[in-house]
């Protein structure tokens, strides 16, 4: 180990090949994927929303991956869905599987609580309906007005919640994290094919049943 | 389908081992061989078998702070200090934002008026600033340090690197202002917008450069192992940083294996190595004595750049990605035990031999307790990427301790005591209240334990209550409550012990000259 140049070499060719590894052969895989054709574009408004998502740093405690049933039952008793697939992340730019469940997994949360008064409601205070909740309040994503114009939308709150001589009122970037968070739904049907993409480590008997059927679809040996 | 991934796993293997028989097969022929005699590059003659710590009163050396090399240091004098001082700027901002996140998360209606201190931007901030910030510009020091000492030449271009690191500062500094006001890119570790982004990559080469150039006009025959460690980390962080930051390029679950390439070598490929590096050179210095086995280092070095490399997707174990991948990320997670006794032999056998160095020396402790860090936080992260226990841990506050376990117990641990072992040689002076260090280290070796025990127990619990469908949310949420509130505890000790040190740090600043450099 006499020769600097070497060892940056070196380096560098161990990098590239984890990374063929890692990053461009999965992305071969999966990157140019055909859509379901259940699932749709966000519209413009959902990818505002999506935007205060990201920049409200909701993924640090919420996941948008939800477990197989091979792995623990206990997602899909939660509601929180079937395990997903790469296919259901073909719009997700930039995505937002996440790494924490501080809170639920939110894949498939507007299928789950469709209500955008509810969601209003437990962003501007969470306690106001789980007394127990440990997610911050976004109050800032609301405003105070005393006489609320005929299209605002007016926070419903309990009483101990209510600002007193005011309405709590959503503002736009409310509207549009709401309306993010209710298309997000992803209880469609999903074909093995698709299935036997993702990871399907912990699906034992179900693995190799499914993959049979694939090789048997695409005639592969 | 099928059987094409197997041929790939296949081929990854083969691959690995035809790297490690290329090894072998170097080091028989002796390309590696360095053995003892490259080992003990890095002392001057008179300076092995005795105590080299300006910070200990047992220290007896005669040339306290290092007249033999005062030429060698001069010349990176200036840049080496300005960028200790960024780094622990960065440490006292980054942990308090630590701070503010970690009681945010038990009481979360505490500032919540605030939009730029939310949880979600105060705790990103709190990790690009101790990441970009604390630990990599402490590392960026170190180099600049350490590299003219074992190629025993000067620094070249010294401003050139001063100009990397206000770039870098700067840049890291724009960040987390976007970051705090809602312009984020969105991916974890990546937050940062590509737009600022590019002066994190532009001021690291700018370090680079200058290191490069002082190892092309090195006057020893030897590469030490540390230099290794170095100049491979320089190429491969602006390397990762370029290709995970490329705008338009990924999207859904490829940006999302992307991600975790990046994340865990962020760690396993620059901080990992910088923290490994200094141990390196540091813990044979101060006790006056060669590591254990010098060869060893050989494989140490070139089997944590193979396997470190690959473990990233362990992030993502049952996750919509495909499961070949998953596996091969689990697989290199084990393999990772082979670098990471290597460097326990070493830097721990050299140790144990030499306890009483331990009991003499505050920054040997600082530095050797990382070290054992490293040690136990790799094992930790082996076996967490296992399936079986991964099925717990994964999604929960485990995850964070061992995270803590890690930048915090051992690379920061380290660099702290890099921070007592230079400063003294750069100032020609010793260190105005040795108490203080005593008191840094204790209130962060309790803090530290008390954040990593204590959210491990409840990021376990709530691990297995997560898997248990009878177990509903709201009990979760309350089981895990009493545990982040020890987290803050443990936390406000830590940014305590943090004072204290930028305290002390302060004074040895303003101290006036007790002595000339190289008169002793």
């Amino acid at each position: 180990m006499n020769r600097p140049v070497a060892i940056l070499i070196g380096a560098a060719l161990i990098l590239a090949f984890a990374t063929m590894a890692l990053v461009v052969i999965p992305g071969f895989q999966v990157h140019n994927l055909e859509t379901t054709g259940y699932l749709e574009d966000y519209t413009q408004q959902e990818l505002r929303g999506r935007q205060v998502y990201i920049n409200q740093g909701c993924i640090y405690c919420h996941s948008q991956q939800p477990r197989s049933f091979g792995q623990t039952p206990a997602d899909m008793t939660k509601g929180w869905g079937r395990a997903s697939t790469p296919a259901d992340y073909v719009y997700d730019k930039p995505h937002l599987l996440g790494t924490m469940r501080t809170g639920p997994d939110l894949l498939n949360v507007g299928a789950r609580l469709p209500s955008q008064a509810w969601h209003l409601t437990h962003l501007f205070q969470p306690r106001a309906i789980f007394e127990w909740s440990l997610m911050p309040a976004y109050p800032f994503l609301f405003e105070l007005k005393q006489q609320p114009a005929a299209d605002d939308l007016v926070v419903k709150l309990p009483s101990q919640f209510k600002p007193a001589g005011h309405q709590v009122v959503a503002k736009q970037s409310a509207l549009d994290l709401v309306a993010y968070l209710q298309s997000l739904d992803r209880t469609y049907p999903v074909a093995d094919k698709e299935h036997y993409l993702r990871d399907q480590g912990f699906d034992g008997q179900l693995e190799t049943e499914q993959s049979q059927e694939v090789k048997n679809e695409s005639g592969e040996g | 389908m099928h059987t094409s991934f197997s041929l790939l796993l296949i081929l990854s293997f083969v691959v690995s081992l035809v790297a490690l028989a290329a090894m072998v097969w170097a080091i028989t022929r002796g390309h590696f061989f360095g053995g003892k005699k490259a080992a003990l590059s890095i002392f001057e003659e008179g300076e092995t078998d005795v105590l080299d710590d300006p910070a200990s009163v047992y220290s007896t050396r005669t040339h306290q702070f290092d007249a033999v090399r005062a030429g060698i240091d001069k010349s990176g004098r200036s840049v080496v200090l300005v960028f200790l001082s960024v780094a622990m700027f960065f440490l006292l901002v980054g942990s308090l934002y630590g701070l503010l996140s970690s009681f945010k998360l038990h009481l979360p209606d505490w500032l919540s008026q605030y939009e730029f201190l939310t949880f979600g931007r105060a705790r990103t901030v709190h990790l690009n600033l101790v990441n970009y910030g604390w630990l990599s510009v402490a590392s960026l020091a170190v180099v600049l340090w350490v590299i003219p000492r074992v190629f025993r030449t000067p620094l070249r271009r010294p401003r050139m690197a001063l100009w990397g690191g206000l770039i870098w500062t700067l840049g890291l500094i724009a960040g987390a202002l976007a970051i705090s006001l809602g312009w984020s890119d969105g991916v974890e570790w990546l937050e940062i917008p590509w737009q600022i982004s590019v002066f994190l990559v532009v001021g690291v080469l700018f370090v680079a450069w200058p290191v490069i150039e002082t190892a092309t006009h090195r006057e020893v025959e030897h590469v030490y192992v540390s230099a290794w460690y170095f100049l491979a980390a320089l190429l491969w962080f602006p390397l990762l940083y370029f290709i995970a930051k490329i705008p338009g390029l990924h999207f859904g679950v490829e940006q999302a294996t992307l991600n975790w390439w990046f994340a865990h070598n962020v760690l396993g490929l620059w901080v990992t190595p910088m923290g490994i590096a200094t141990a390196y050179y540091l813990i044979p210095k101060i006790i006056g004595k060669p590591i254990f086995s010098y060869n060893l280092s050989v494989l140490g070095f070139w089997s944590l750049a193979l396997f470190y490399s690959q473990v990233g997707i362990h992030h993502l174990v049952g996750g919509p990605i495909p499961t070949w991948l998953v596996t091969l990320s689990i697989v290199h997670s084990i393999m990772m035990f082979v670098p990471v006794i290597a460097v326990a032999i070493n830097q721990h056998g050299l140790m144990l031999k030499n306890m009483w160095a331990f009991k003499q020396s505050y920054t040997l402790r600082f530095i050797w307790l990382g070290a054992l860090m490293y040690t136990l936080s790799s094992f930790q992260g082996s076996l967490e990427a296992l399936r079986s226990i991964n099925t717990i841990t994964h999604f929960t506050h485990f995850t964070v301790a061992h995270a803590h376990l890690g930048a915090y117990g051992f690379i920061s641990l380290i660099m702290m005591g890099a921070f007592y072992y230079i400063l003294p040689h750069l100032f020609g002076r010793a260190w105005p209240k040795p108490g203080l260090i005593k008191l840094h280290f204790w209130l962060v070796v309790v803090g530290i334990t008390i954040y990593v025990v204590f959210l491990s127990v409840g990021g376990w619990l709530q691990g297995v209550e997560l898997l248990n469908p009878a177990t509903s949310f709201e009990t979760i949420t309350r089981n895990i409550k009493p545990y982040l509130e020890w987290r803050s505890l443990g936390g406000s000790l830590m940014t305590l012990g943090h004072f204290v040190f930028a305290y002390h740090f302060l004074i040895m600043l303003k101290q006036p000259k007790a002595h000339t450099r190289g008169g002793e």
